[in-house]
């Protein structure tokens, strides 16, 4: 009952310095870091709740393609980071006053709520007990069948991020030679080679 | 010293303030706007994998997997517009951003 519990602290309190650390760094390249460790901290969490699925998904969806995309942009652009840190303090006061509302009022609720006695009852899709079957596999059998249509929608949006990234970022450079294949195959013999006489002794 | 729902929804709710907090802190940096935007997203889904867990209920993980999906895709396209940005103005100052007068 110990090790649960402290583990539980243990990854929170990463997760949150981390989260903390990801607004405050200096460095943006600092920031993607500190957010890679939140994150990974979060699939922890995740592990500890019994969703070791989603858990797998985060570190490899999260840490190993979006960060990493966050990462490379935030080497690829020459950006005076320093400039950009002007007038810093200066949102901190209505920043700070704004989270303060907002965490009381969550405070509020977390406070004020009880859960509904029949919450149970109403459950669409029971956790099967871990013995009989893997936290994968019975979301599988969740997703595959009751959600099959949320899941095609969730590949349709990742087509049009896909299809829309690359459209933004694509751009041809007007001098870089490239292959036209039409115009290769409608090349002829009469359009191809022209034929000179070359009088002897003479050049062209 | 049991762990309840409340511990990680209170994880949940400070991930979500911090977000909220980030965006305000660093209103000329692109970058970390989009960023606290990720962590806002990962506090969603701490909060729905959350009461998942302690419900018993696996819907809450579905959906956990597409608002992950949707955040993905967020992630890609801001970035994309951020790259087509940064190309065409040579920098990414929140404040140049008003070519629409918007």
């Amino acid at each position: 009952m110990l090790f649960p519990a402290l583990f539980f602290y243990l990854f929170a309190g990463v997760c949150i310095s981390a989260a903390i650390m990801v607004i405050a760094a200096r460095n943006p390249v600092h920031s993607v870091l500190f957010l890679i460790l939140a994150f990974v901290n979060a699939a922890a969490l995740f592990i500890l709740l019994g969703a070791e699925f989603l858990a797998m998904i985060l570190i490899i969806v999260y840490v190993g393609a979006v960060l990493v995309l966050f990462l490379f942009v935030v080497m690829m652009l020459d950006v005076d980071f320093a400039e950009l840190r002007q007038g810093f303090l200066q949102y901190l006061p209505i920043g700070a006053f704004l989270g303060a509302i907002l965490l009381i009022e969550l405070v509020l609720v977390l406070v004020g709520w009880t859960i509904d006695p029949n919450a149970q009852q109403t459950v669409a899709a029971p956790i099967p007990p871990a013995a009989s079957m893997l936290n994968a596999q019975a979301l599988g059998h969740v997703l595959y069948t009751r959600y099959v249509y949320f899941f095609q929608a969730a590949g349709v949006v990742l087509l049009v991020a896909m299809i829309g990234a690359i459209v933004l970022t694509l751009r041809h450079k007007p001098h870089v030679k490239r292959q036209n294949i039409a115009e290769q195959i409608a090349r002829t013999k009469a359009n191809a080679i022209e034929i000179v006489k070359v009088r002897p002794g003479q050049g062209l | 010293m049991t762990i309840g729902l409340g511990h990680y929804l209170t994880v949940g709710a400070i991930l979500f303030t911090i977000g909220i907090f980030g965006i305000f802190l660093n209103r000329k940096n692109v970058i970390i706007i989009l960023m606290s935007i990720e962590l806002i997203l990962l506090a969603v889904n701490v909060n729905l994998v959350a009461f998942s867990a302690f419900l018993g209920d696996l819907v809450g993980q579905v959906y956990a997997l597409l608002v992950l999906t949707v955040a993905a895709a967020e992630a890609a396209i801001g970035l994309a517009i951020l790259v087509a940005y940064y190309r065409n103005r040579g920098s990414i100052a929140v404040e140049d951003i008003n070519l629409m007068k918007g």
